[in-house]
């Protein structure tokens, strides 16, 4: 005697159905990353024999001050990448809890081009802006008598970095904008109207109410912008190329480099499992804090 | 079910990843390079029967993108036995798939392969190109180029000597990285390497930046350093450096002097101000338009340059420390032309090869505005391609040319073109920069 399983149980056929999707991840994602983990443990150029060396590419990420640094600068345009527009956007959408604006929907299209634009044309749109002689910002100094305080933006050891992370600001806003604005809308009224009824002013309901009804909203928007961060390579690759010396250079520029001029894809691999390694990590621990704070 | 669902990715991953040694079977190349070189010869294409060659290049710009056209057109009209399918990338593009495509089963039959470790070296290392010596014989190609060309394309077959043993390449373009100046600007050539320092003190005196210079991308750098550097080290020291000969160091007074004098240049505003963050053309664009005397930079910049600054664009070569000694420059040739070892049709392939360089494509090079490394007896029109073609004669008369550092080591592009950027950015002393430069190279060279 066969007994069906009651429906809305689980049943093996489930698997069927997951199965088209299972191939072509595994084809195209996992088996790939699984690739580049196995070449991790050797050492090879990419066309002669490899040699096995287990966990030594991975030794030497930690203890090459190079790579080292590499992954410093990237957690420093976690910073540029991810925190800077998260704030830019909760004060726009704080601003925008408060008054509602006319043409909200062009302001969102307006805001939300660095975006749509393809990287790479942002990185050559960025290099003449930030050009020391002719560029948009020395030029707008200049202009307006503050010729003093012109930089050498991207040739300068101290400043490429940070001007290099700008640009990842300009490009992410607008992602963590239309997030935050569209969830502030979510937002019951009435939750607004009862702070204002006990007297809170500004500040305090932005703190109050604002900022926890954009738990969900936070926590997708740092996700995305710390994978972005972690994973940038266009913007180096043509802005300054890693330079000047090694001031810019990150992770995934290391990856390109090793493994296509450097001959040396083990430790390319190696370097982009630990990519994948802290991003998983880092995303991990952001949805467990958020999912933590929502419990609460 | 989890514990199941786990347990199937496991066997997923172990069938996935075992991949075994990654490039397993590339053989002795050594005994792979000398069967190789007996079964070359001279054939006469036309009855070589029906023949696809698979072409992989990069002369994709301007003059280079006319004179190949012209060559495959005129080749096959001549063999029409034959058919090419060619592959045009950009170099960028080039570099990073080649040593895929060289080594898979179906290998194009000739490739671009850019000299140095990086590539040739490399594909050489695997054994998948074809010695030519044997070609060079038979086409006389020894006589075509200077030995320092030929030498540039070679290595033994095991990969790990660069700049002798077997011939790997064949190139069509020279390129010498030199002074461009402006004629409204500079009356007469400079005949000692202190005249030039004392126009370029003339110029900032008057307001204006002597040599326009970009650093952005990170190899202008390069040339600014080697085209002092020649003037201070003379041409065996880094020959022999490029091409790793024993017991090179970057680590000498002679390397020091010349960096102290780049740091100079740079502390007397004589370059472009704030060359780090600057691109390289926006560099030579500023001096092409007008303003400035001079830029160093390589002869690809000509065609785009005449066409600002036309008959006022002059070439010279950076004069020596006393007048009248011998010419020496920082320069090369193009991409060479190089056959895989697994091609069906190496011998029609080294007619290509000899087709695409003989004095008559010498020739079709000259009316596509490029510069032949071979010699060619048509004569440019532009003033500034007659000065850059006499100054090739003259450094090839006098073997003169001097490799680009970046051959020297996989990885010394990046290490050297950023220690410039250190050195000329207040970063690194002179004596710290030839230190960083030496370990950076030793890196490689202890483990050859």
């Amino acid at each position: 005697m066969t007994t069906l399983a009651p429906p809305g149980e689980p049943r093996r056929v489930a698997y069927l159905y997951l199965l088209p999707g299972l191939v072509v991840f595994a084809l195209f994602v996992l088996a790939p990353l699984l690739h580049s983990a196995w070449l991790s443990l050797f050492t090879w150029d990419g066309v002669t024999a490899g040699e096995w060396t287990g966990l030594d590419n991975y030794q030497a990420i930690v203890s090459d001050p190079k790579l080292r640094a590499a992954f410093m600068h990237a957690l420093v345009l976690v910073a540029f990448y991810a925190v800077g527009p998260i704030a830019i956007g909760l004060l726009l959408a704080a601003a925008m809890s408060r008054t509602r604006v006319r043409g909200l929907a062009l302001f969102r299209t307006v805001l939300f081009l660095p975006q749509v634009i393809a990287l790479v044309v942002v990185a050559v749109m960025w290099r003449m802006i930030y050009a020391p002689d002719g560029g948009l910002i020395n030029e707008g100094l200049r202009a307006v008598g503050l010729g003093g305080l012109t930089q050498n933006w991207l040739g300068s050891f101290s400043l490429a970095l940070p001007s290099v992370g700008l640009i990842g600001t300009w490009v992410m806003y607008g992602l963590t904008m239309v997030l935050f604005t569209a969830g502030v809308q979510k937002i019951p009224q009435s939750l607004y109207d009862a702070a204002r009824m006990d007297g809170a002013g500004p500040v305090r309901e932005f703190f109050a109410v604002t900022l926890p009804g954009l738990r969900n909203e936070i926590a997708v928007a740092l996700t995305l912008t710390t994978i972005q961060a972690l994973r940038a390579f266009d913007l180096v690759y043509i802005t300054t190329g890693g330079g000047p010396g090694d001031a810019t250079s990150v992770p995934a520029f290391e990856v390109y480099n090793r493994a296509f001029s450097g001959g040396d894809v083990g430790t390319a691999s190696a370097i982009g499992v630990c990519i994948a390694a802290l991003i998983f990590a880092l995303t991990l621990l952001i949805n467990r804090i958020a999912e933590r704070e929502a419990a609460r | 079910m989890r514990t199941r669902s786990l347990a199937l990715l496991v066997a997923l991953a172990t069938l996935l990843a075992g991949c075994g040694t990654p490039g397993g079977d590339s053989g002795d190349n050594a005994e792979q390079a000398e069967e190789s070189k007996q079964n070359s010869a001279k054939v006469d294409v036309a009855k070589a029967g029906d023949v696809t060659l698979t072409i992989w290049d990069q002369e994709v710009r301007g003059g280079q993108a006319a004179q190949i056209k012209r060559l495959n057109a005129a080749f096959l009209a001549q063999y029409p036995n034959v058919k090419i399918n060619r592959v045009a990338k950009s170099f960028t593009d080039l570099q990073t798939t080649l040593k895929l495509a060289v080594s898979s089963n179906k290998p194009p039959d000739i490739v671009q392969a850019n000299q140095g470790r990086t590539i040739m070296g490399q594909l050489v290392k695997g054994g998948l190109l074809k010695p030519m010596d044997a070609y060079a014989d038979a086409y006389g190609w020894n006589e075509r180029w200077s030995e320092t060309l030929l030498d540039l394309n070679r290595f033994n077959a095991e990969g790990t000597e660069f700049g002798s043993g077997n011939l790997y390449g064949v190139s069509q373009m020279g390129e010498i990285v030199g002074v461009f100046y402006n004629r409204a600007k500079v009356k007469t050539v400079p005949k000692t390497f202190g005249e030039f320092e004392s126009m370029l003190a003339k110029a900032k005196q008057a307001g204006e930046t002597p040599i326009a210079f970009g650093n952005l991308d990170k190899f202008g750098g390069i040339h600014q350093f080697q085209t002092v550097q020649n003037q201070f080290v003379g041409k065996d020291p880094t020959r022999n450096f490029v091409f790793a000969k024993n017991g090179q160091t970057f680590d000498t007074p002679g390397n020091r002097e010349a960096a102290a004098k780049l740091v100079e240049w740079a502390d007397k505003g004589y370059f472009t101000k704030d060359f780090n963050g600057t691109g390289y053309d926006p560099a030579w664009q500023q001096f092409a338009k007008g303003k400035g005397p001079f830029t160093i930079a390589g002869t690809w910049i000509t065609f785009d340059a005449l066409k600002e600054l036309g008959d006022k664009l002059g070439f010279f070569l950076m004069p020596g420390r006393e007048a009248g000694g011998e010419p020496i420059s920082l320069g090369g040739e193009s991409i060479p032309w190089a056959i895989t070892s697994k091609s069906k049709h190496a011998d029609v392939a080294a007619a290509y090869i000899d087709f695409i360089t003989n004095a008559k494509a010498a020739d079709v090079l000259v009316e596509t505005d490029n510069l032949p490394a071979m010699t060619a007896t048509k004569q440019p029109t532009a003033p500034v391609n007659k000065e850059i073609f006499a100054a090739w004669k003259q450094l090839n008369d006098a073997d003169g040319l001097t490799p680009y550092m970046d051959y020297a080591t996989p990885t010394f592009f990046d290490d050297f073109s950023g220690a410039v950027q250190r050195l000329l950015g207040g970063k690194l002393t002179p004596e710290a920069f030839t230190k960083a430069v030496q370990g950076d190279y030793a890196k490689f060279t202890d483990e050859l």
